[in-house]
C-alpha cells in the first residue's frame, strides 16, 4: 500500500513539475500573417505600435513567453504614452496589455508543445490525476475501518501550516497571479487543453477554459478523497456529489456548449452578487441581443437572486447553495477539505469577518446601483464618480485578488473557506436570511457535549461551535454553510443539521439538560 | 468587600461553578490548579496525541476570558487546608485566605500496588502530564515497539485507540471476561470486543497484570501476566484500571472524607463554607440509583451549576435528572439514557436489536409488568437527549418509545434509518403490533 502511494505521489509530483516547467519552455515566433490578422481583428490604428512590433518582434524567434510578452507590452505602453500625450485617443490601445499580448503569443507558439498537445496533456494532467488517485485510493485500506480519521493532521507539514503548506500556498498564489494578470505567460498550459476546448465549444482554449477544466479535474480527484474519507457519512457523500455535478455540468459543460451554439457563456447557478458583473452593461446588452435564451437568462438571473435564493434559504439554510451548489464552495469542500482546521476561531477573527464580508456586500450593491443608473440614464458617472472606475476597482480588488488569489491561494494557511468567510457578498446575503428567517439550525443534543473542541477545530467557517454546544444551545449563525463536518467529527453525537420549525430554533438555556432544577423556581427567584 | 470564593481544581466542575457564580454575582473568584494554566477539556486529551487537535483547541475559552470575567487564576499545588483559619497552604510555602472553598480536584488513576508500577514509561491517561509522558515514551513505533494497557474501561480503550493511531502495537489486558462488562450488557460488550480486535489490538480477556519488569535504567522492559506467566516485552505501560478521588491533601484536615470528600445533597462538607463537587465528591448515599461517586464529565458540570446557585444565595440541592452518558469506542459511538444495567434486574425485560454489520445496536430495558421504559443503550445510532429525558419523566411505555423512534433519531441527514427493522424485530419477538409513527416536529418540540 505504502509503495503504491509513494509511486502515486512521485507520478503526481512529476506531473506537477512538468506542468510548472511548461511555462518556461517553448518557441514563439510572431509571423506577419498572425500579426496582421490580430491588428485587423482588433482595429489597431497605432502606427507607432505596429512599427515597433515589426521592427523588434515580427519574424524573430523567442525561446520563452516572458521576453516576447515584455516586447509586446513595452511596445503597447510606449505607443500609448505618446498617443495620450498628443491626445490621439483613437490610436490608443485600450486593451489590457497582457490580454492583448496573450492573443499574439497564443497564436505564435511553435514546436514541441503545440505539436504534441495530447502528449503533454498526459504528462501533466494525466500523470497528476493518475498519481493523485494512486496516492489516495489505498486510503480505503490504510485509513482503517470507515469512521472519522483525522489522525496526524496536526503533525503533517501539509496540513498544519508546515513547509508543504507554505509551498502549496506560494504555488497557488503564483498560479492565480499568472491566471488573472499574466495570461500571456501561460499559453503553453492552454495549448494542452486546446483539443478538449475544440471538442466542447469549437474554440481554442483561453486561460479561463484552462481554469475551468482544471477546476473540474481538481474537484473530481479531490472528491474521490472525500468519498473515501467520509464513506461512512451519507450527508458528506451526497453533498460532494451535488457540488461536483453543479460544477461540471452547470459551471463548465453548459456554458461551453452554449458558446458552441453562439449563445452567451452563462453559468445558470451563479447568482448575483457573487456573479458581480451580471448587471454590467456589456452583459445586459449581450443578453438582450441574443434572443429568447438571453432574455430567459436575464429573468432567471434576477429571479434566482430575488426569489429562489431567499426561499431556499428559508427552508434549508444557506447550505443548499454554499455546500451543495456553489462552485467556490465546491472547490473549498474538495481541494480545501484537508485545510479546514486552519481557520481562525478567535473572537477577533470573527469581528474582522463581519466587517469585511458585509463591507463587500455593501460595495457590490453600491457598484450595481451605479451600474444600473449608468445603464438607464446613459450618464457615465454618479455623484462625480465614474461607474467604470468603481467596476474596475471591484473587479481587481474583489473579483481577482480577493476571490482568486487570496480566496483560494490562502487555503493552506487560513483554511479552505477564506473567500466564503471573509469575502463572498452572496454568502453575506444568504447569511442575513439564514440568521433572521430560516428553518435551519444545528441542533445541540441536550447536555451531551463534553467541550472537546473537535467541532470548532474542524469548522471551516471559523465558528466556535463548541461555545454553543457546551451551553446546550442550538447554533444559529449567519456564516454557517452547513457542511455538516462538525456533526461528523463530534465523538458524542451532539450536533445535527436540521430544518425544523422556526419557532424555538434559538434557545438560550440557563441550565443544561440533565440537572433537574425547578426552572420556575429559578426564574421566580431572579 | 465581596466574599472570596476559592476553587481548587480547574476542571469542568470547578470552572462551571466559577462561570455560574460570576453570572449570578460579583464575588471574588480564584481558581487554583497545578496542572495547567487554563481550563481544558480533559476528555479531549486523546485527540491531541492523535493529531486531531492541538492542545490549544481543547481549551474552550480564549486566554483573555478569565481576566475579562474577573476569574483569578492561580497556579500552585495546595498542600494543606486549615479550615479553622480558612487558609490554604501551598507546596511552595505561600498561603491564600478564602471565605468559601470549593474542592474540585477530580481524580487520579488507580494503582493497585503492582510491582514496578512507578517505573519510567508507566503512566495513567488522565492528566495533561500523562499526555506529555506519553509523547516522551511513545512518540512513534520505533521508540515504543509495544505498549501494554492494563484495565478494561473507557480510558483504557481510548488509550488503545491513541496508540493505535500511531501504529504502535498494543496489548490490552482486561481483568473481566469481556470488555467493560460490569457496565455493558453481554451483547454490547461483545460488540466492543469485536471492534477492539478489528482494529488490530491484542485483546487479552480474563487477564491480570502480575508485575512490570524494569530494564537497567529503571524503565519498563516488559510485563508479566498473572495467569500464564507470559512475559510481554513493551516500552510503555498504561494503567487505566479506574480512577479514585484526588484528595490526599485534605486527609489531615477536619474535612470528612471517605473514598472522596463526603458531601450532602447541597454539596456541603461537614465544615461550613467548604464544598466539594465533581469526581472528588462523595455522596453519603447514592442519589436515585447512582453511585456515591460519579467520575463523569456531565455530573461534574451539573454539580458546578448547582453549587453556584447555593453559593449565590439560592440554596438548592444537587438533583441530577435522568442518567445519561456517552462514549466512543474506536468508530462506534455509544449513548445511554436511563438505566440499562449489565445484568437485568428482576423487574426488567430487555429487547436487543443489532445490525448485521455488527457495528450498530440498541438495547432497551422496560418493566416486566407495566411496560414502563427504563433505559436505552444505543451503539452506532445517535439518539435525541431531550426525547429520552421527556420519555423518562413522563414514564412512557416501551411501546411509546418504539412508536416514536423516528422522533428520537439524531443521526445526520440521509443516514440509513433502522427504526422499521427494530420495531419489526420487537413485534416478532413479543407478538405485538407496534406501529412506527412518522417523525413529528410538533412532538419533538413539545418535549
Amino acid at each position: 500500500m505504502k509503495n503504491i502511494q509513494n509511486i502515486g505521489l512521485s507520478l503526481f509530483l512529476i506531473g506537477l513539475s512538468v506542468f510548472t516547467a511548461l511555462i518556461f519552455l517553448g518557441k514563439y515566433e510572431v509571423t506577419s500573417e498572425v500579426f496582421e490578422s490580430v491588428i485587423s481583428d482588433k482595429g489597431i490604428k497605432s502606427d507607432l505600435f505596429i512599427n515597433d512590433m515589426n521592427q523588434d518582434v515580427v519574424g524573430k524567434p523567442f525561446t520563452n513567453p516572458f521576453t516576447l510578452s515584455s516586447e509586446i507590452t513595452t511596445a503597447i505602453e510606449n505607443a500609448n504614452i505618446k498617443h495620450r500625450k498628443n491626445e490621439l485617443w483613437d490610436k490608443v490601445i485600450w486593451d489590457k496589455p497582457h490580454s492583448f499580448s496573450y492573443q499574439i503569443v497564443k497564436a505564435s507558439g511553435t514546436g514541441l508543445i503545440k505539436q504534441n498537445k495530447w502528449l503533454f496533456w498526459w504528462l501533466t494532467f494525466g500523470l497528476g490525476i493518475i498519481g493523485a488517485l494512486l496516492y489516495m485510493t489505498p486510503k480505503v485500506i490504510t485509513l482503517g475501518p470507515p469512521g472519522i480519521k483525522n489522525n496526524g493532521i496536526w503533525f503533517d507539514a501539509s496540513t498544519n501550516r508546515g513547509w508543504i503548506g507554505w509551498f502549496a500556498f506560494i504555488f497557488l498564489v503564483g498560479f492565480y497571479l499568472l491566471l488573472y494578470f499574466r495570461p500571456d505567460y501561460i499559453v503553453n498550459w492552454t495549448y494542452i487543453v486546446d483539443p478538449i476546448s475544440k471538442n466542447l465549444s469549437g474554440n481554442l482554449a483561453s486561460q479561463w477554459f484552462l481554469y475551468g477544466f482544471m477546476y473540474c479535474t481538481v474537484m473530481t480527484v479531490m472528491a474521490v478523497r472525500m468519498y473515501i474519507k467520509y464513506r461512512h457519512n451519507n450527508y458528506q457523500i451526497l453533498r460532494t456529489t451535488s457540488v461536483l455535478f453543479f460544477q461540471i455540468v452547470f459551471a463548465f459543460l453548459i456554458p461551453e456548449i452554449l458558446v458552441r451554439f453562439e449563445k452567451p457563456w452563462y453559468d445558470f447557478k451563479n447568482a448575483f452578487p457573487l456573479d458581480y458583473d451580471f448587471f454590467f452593461s456589456w452583459n445586459l446588452d449581450e443578453l438582450i441581443t441574443s434572443g429568447g435564451l438571453g432574455l430567459f437568462i436575464l429573468i432567471w438571473g434576477i429571479v434566482l437572486t430575488l426569489v429562489i435564493v431567499p426561499v431556499m434559504v428559508y427552508f434549508f439554510g444557506k447550505r443548499w447553495y454554499c455546500s451543495w451548489v456553489c462552485g467556490c464552495g465546491g472547490l473549498a469542500e474538495t481541494l480545501g477539505d484537508p485545510y479546514r482546521q486552519l481557520s481562525d476561531k478567535s473572537l477577533i477573527a470573527w469581528k474582522f469577518e463581519r466587517w469585511i464580508v458585509h463591507g463587500v456586500l455593501v460595495f457590490v450593491l453600491v457598484m450595481t446601483g451605479f451600474t444600473l443608473y449608468t445603464y438607464f440614464s446613459g450618464s457615465p458617472s454618479v455623484l462625480g464618480i465614474k461607474t467604470q472606475t468603481v467596476q474596475d476597482i471591484y473587479g481587481f480588488l474583489i473579483g481577482a485578488i480577493f476571490a482568486g488569489v487570496i480566496g483560494t491561494g490562502f487555503y493552506p494557511i487560513f483554511g479552505n473557506r477564506v473567500w466564503c468567510r471573509f469575502g463572498c457578498p452572496l454568502a453575506a446575503y444568504l447569511g442575513l436570511v439564514q440568521r433572521f428567517k430560516s428553518r435551519f439550525r444545528i441542533t445541540t443534543n441536550g447536555g451531551q457535549c463534553i467541550s472537546c473542541g473537535n467541532c470548532s477545530t474542524y469548522c471551516e467557517m471559523g465558528i466556535d461551535v463548541r461555545a454553543y454546544a457546551q451551553k446546550g444551545e442550538n447554533i444559529v449563525r449567519s456564516s454557517c454553510v452547513g457542511c455538516g463536518i462538525c456533526s461528523a467529527v463530534c465523538p458524542r453525537g451532539v450536533l445535527k443539521l436540521e430544518n425544523g420549525p422556526e419557532k424555538g430554533r434559538i434557545n438560550p438555556t440557563d441550565i443544561l439538560l440533565g440537572n433537574d432544577v425547578d426552572l420556575m423556581d429559578l426564574v421566580n427567584q431572579k | 468587600m465581596e466574599e472570596h470564593i476559592v476553587i481548587i481544581g480547574n476542571g469542568i466542575s470547578g470552572v462551571t461553578a466559577a462561570r455560574h457564580i460570576r453570572k449570578l454575582s460579583d464575588k471574588k473568584i480564584t481558581i487554583i490548579s497545578a496542572e495547567t494554566d487554563y481550563f481544558f477539556s480533559r476528555t479531549a486529551l486523546m485527540y491531541v496525541y492523535m493529531g486531531h487537535m492541538k492542545f490549544e483547541h481543547t481549551q474552550p475559552y480564549e486566554n483573555w476570558f478569565w481576566e475579562k470575567n474577573r476569574i483569578h487564576l492561580k497556579k500552585g499545588f495546595v498542600k494543606t487546608v486549615d479550615t479553622q483559619s480558612k487558609t490554604l497552604h501551598f507546596q511552595k510555602g505561600d498561603t491564600l485566605q478564602y471565605d468559601k472553598l470549593i474542592i474540585a480536584t477530580g481524580s487520579k488513576p488507580n494503582k493497585f500496588g503492582w510491582p514496578g508500577q512507578d517505573l519510567k514509561g508507566v503512566m495513567g491517561m488522565y492528566h495533561k502530564q500523562d499526555l506529555d509522558l506519553l509523547e516522551t515514551y511513545a512518540p512513534n513505533n520505533t521508540v515504543c515497539k509495544r505498549a501494554v494497557i492494563v484495565g478494561g474501561g473507557l480510558i483504557g480503550i481510548e488509550l488503545a485507540e491513541m496508540l493505535h493511531s500511531r501504529d504502535i502495537p498494543v496489548t490490552f489486558l482486561v481483568r473481566e471476561s469481556s470488555f467493560w462488562d460490569i457496565v455493558l450488557p453481554r451483547e454490547e460488550s461483545t460488540m466492543i470486543n469485536r471492534e477492539i480486535l478489528k482494529n488490530g489490538i491484542d485483546l487479552r480477556l480474563s487477564t491480570n497484570l502480575k508485575e512490570i519488569i524494569s530494564d537497567e535504567n529503571g524503565q519498563v522492559k516488559s510485563i508479566i501476566i498473572e495467569e500464564t506467566g507470559e512475559e510481554i516485552a513493551c516500552d510503555v505501560v498504561g494503567l487505566t484500571a479506574g480512577v479514585s478521588p484526588n484528595i490526599d491533601f485534605i486527609k489531615d484536615s477536619e474535612i470528612e472524607t471517605g473514598r472522596g470528600v463526603k458531601v450532602n445533597r447541597f454539596l456541603e462538607t461537614n465544615i461550613p463554607d467548604v464544598y466539594a463537587i465533581g469526581d472528588c465528591a462523595e455522596q453519603h448515599k447514592g442519589i436515585d440509583q447512582r453511585r456515591p461517586i460519579e467520575a463523569v464529565w456531565y455530573t461534574g458540570r451539573m454539580m458546578g451549576e448547582t453549587l453556584a446557585q447555593t453559593i449565590c444565595g439560592n440554596r438548592i440541592p444537587y438533583k441530577p435528572g435522568h442518567w445519561f452518558n456517552s462514549a466512543k469506542f474506536f468508530d462506534i459511538e455509544y449513548q445511554t439514557y436511563g438505566w440499562v444495567w449489565a445484568e437485568p434486574k428482576s423487574h426488567e425485560t430487555r429487547f436487543y436489536w443489532e445490525h448485521t454489520d455488527g457495528n450498530k445496536g440498541i438495547h432497551l430495558s422496560y418493566n416486566n409488568t407495566t411496560g414502563e421504559f427504563i433505559g436505552i443503550n444505543t451503539f452506532g445510532i445517535r439518539m435525541r437527549h431531550d426525547f429520552f429525558d421527556a420519555v423518562l419523566t413522563e414514564k412512557r411505555s416501551i411501546n411509546y418509545v418504539l412508536e416514536h423512534l423516528a422522533d428520537a433519531n439524531f443521526d445526520p441527514e440521509f443516514y440509513k434509518l433502522y427504526e422499521k427493522n427494530i420495531v419489526a424485530k420487537f413485534n416478532l419477538e413479543n407478538n405485538t403490533n407496534v406501529q412506527l409513527k412518522k417523525k413529528s416536529w410538533k412532538r419533538i418540540f413539545s418535549a
